[in-house]
């Protein structure tokens, strides 16, 4: 028996999905707040601190990187050796959680998933999209990495290899893709600029 | 502070430590590595012991982390993509023996 007759020809999962303001989770998320705040643990202001803090962690960040390092191969080279200390050098401080840098070049392609939960370079990506924590995204990217790369757009020719970095454990990945051909006289702002999250990620081109 | 026993380049096998000691719980060794065969692709350091640090523990001893690297079709026998495609995984040591 189905008594289920709503009408699907719209699609809201999406945006119910991500509604979580009245949830239990976000009452006991609100309600441990207040206690540690009443208690002296952290204060309103240590939270809006926090907030302004993470309000300046952008893709932009990493993408200025990658530029710098498209144009400045001692720096590219220290970076893919060092990722923690290149950031370093250009003002981001990844707090002692280390950063490896893979470059995506013609033989291999690279892109980053999580599995165990949701670890990602926060300083210099932001904040991540919904997607890279969906189940549906750490499960398949490394089961069918081709199929997944394809549904974003990239197909990766069967001549090159495709490398997959599960962030299990405690580096933070971010991608240097492949400078993209007739970019030789581009400035490093305007190259920033053409640097994607999702190139960053590993799950497009440029 | 355990010793790194694995080089760049070193077979190693992935343990599986909830099935040989009942390790249960927080643990970062993704199940679907456990028993294969992999590279050592690099040394990343030494971290402390998720399984420790994750129930209020000190993490002692620290683990030297390597990350491993495995063929796609080691991992997965109906694998659809290339041969040539890999996975890379972060392991620590005391998940790991020599292959």
């Amino acid at each position: 028996m189905t008594t289920h007759s709503h009408d699907h020809d719209h699609s809201h999962d999406a945006i119910e999905a991500l509604d979580t303001s009245n949830s239990d989770t976000a009452l006991v998320a609100d309600a441990l707040r207040l206690m540690l705040i009443e208690k002296g643990i952290f204060s309103a202001l240590d939270i809006q601190n926090q907030l302004e803090l993470m309000e300046t962690r952008s893709d932009r960040n990493g993408a200025s990187m990658i530029a710098r390092a498209w144009l400045d191969p001692a720096y590219k080279q220290a970076m893919l050796k060092n990722g923690t200390q290149a950031a370093l050098d250009q003002g981001f401080d990844t707090k002692g959680t280390p950063l490896v840098v893979l470059e995506n070049t013609e033989d291999v392609h690279n892109v980053i998933v999580c599995t165990l939960c949701s670890c990602y370079p926060v300083t210099l990506l932001g904040p991540s999209p919904e997607w890279y924590k969906s189940t549906a995204y750490r499960g398949r990217v490394v089961r069918d990495p081709r199929s997944v790369l394809a549904e974003f757009g990239t197909e990766i020719s069967n001549a090159r290899e495709v490398r997959v970095h599960d962030s299990t454990a405690d580096m933070r990945y971010m991608i240097m893709p492949k400078r993209p051909k007739g970019t030789e006289v581009m400035s490093e702002a305007d190259l920033a600029a053409m640097i994607t999250r999702n190139g960053l990620i590993g799950v497009a081109e440029l | 502070m355990s010793e790194a026993l694995f080089n760049v380049g070193d077979r190693v096998l992935v343990r599986d430590l909830q099935a040989e000691e009942g390790v249960q719980g927080h643990v970062r060794a993704p199940v679907y590595c456990r028993g294969l065969i992999g590279k050592v692709e690099r040394i990343c350091g030494v971290f402390g012991q998720p399984e420790s640090l994750a129930y209020g523990g000190d993490g002692a001893p620290k683990q030297p982390l390597y990350r491993v690297r495995f063929s796609m079709s080691d991992v997965w026998s109906d694998y659809a993509g290339e041969a040539a495609d890999h996975i890379d995984i972060e392991v620590y040591q005391h998940w790991l023996r020599a292959a």
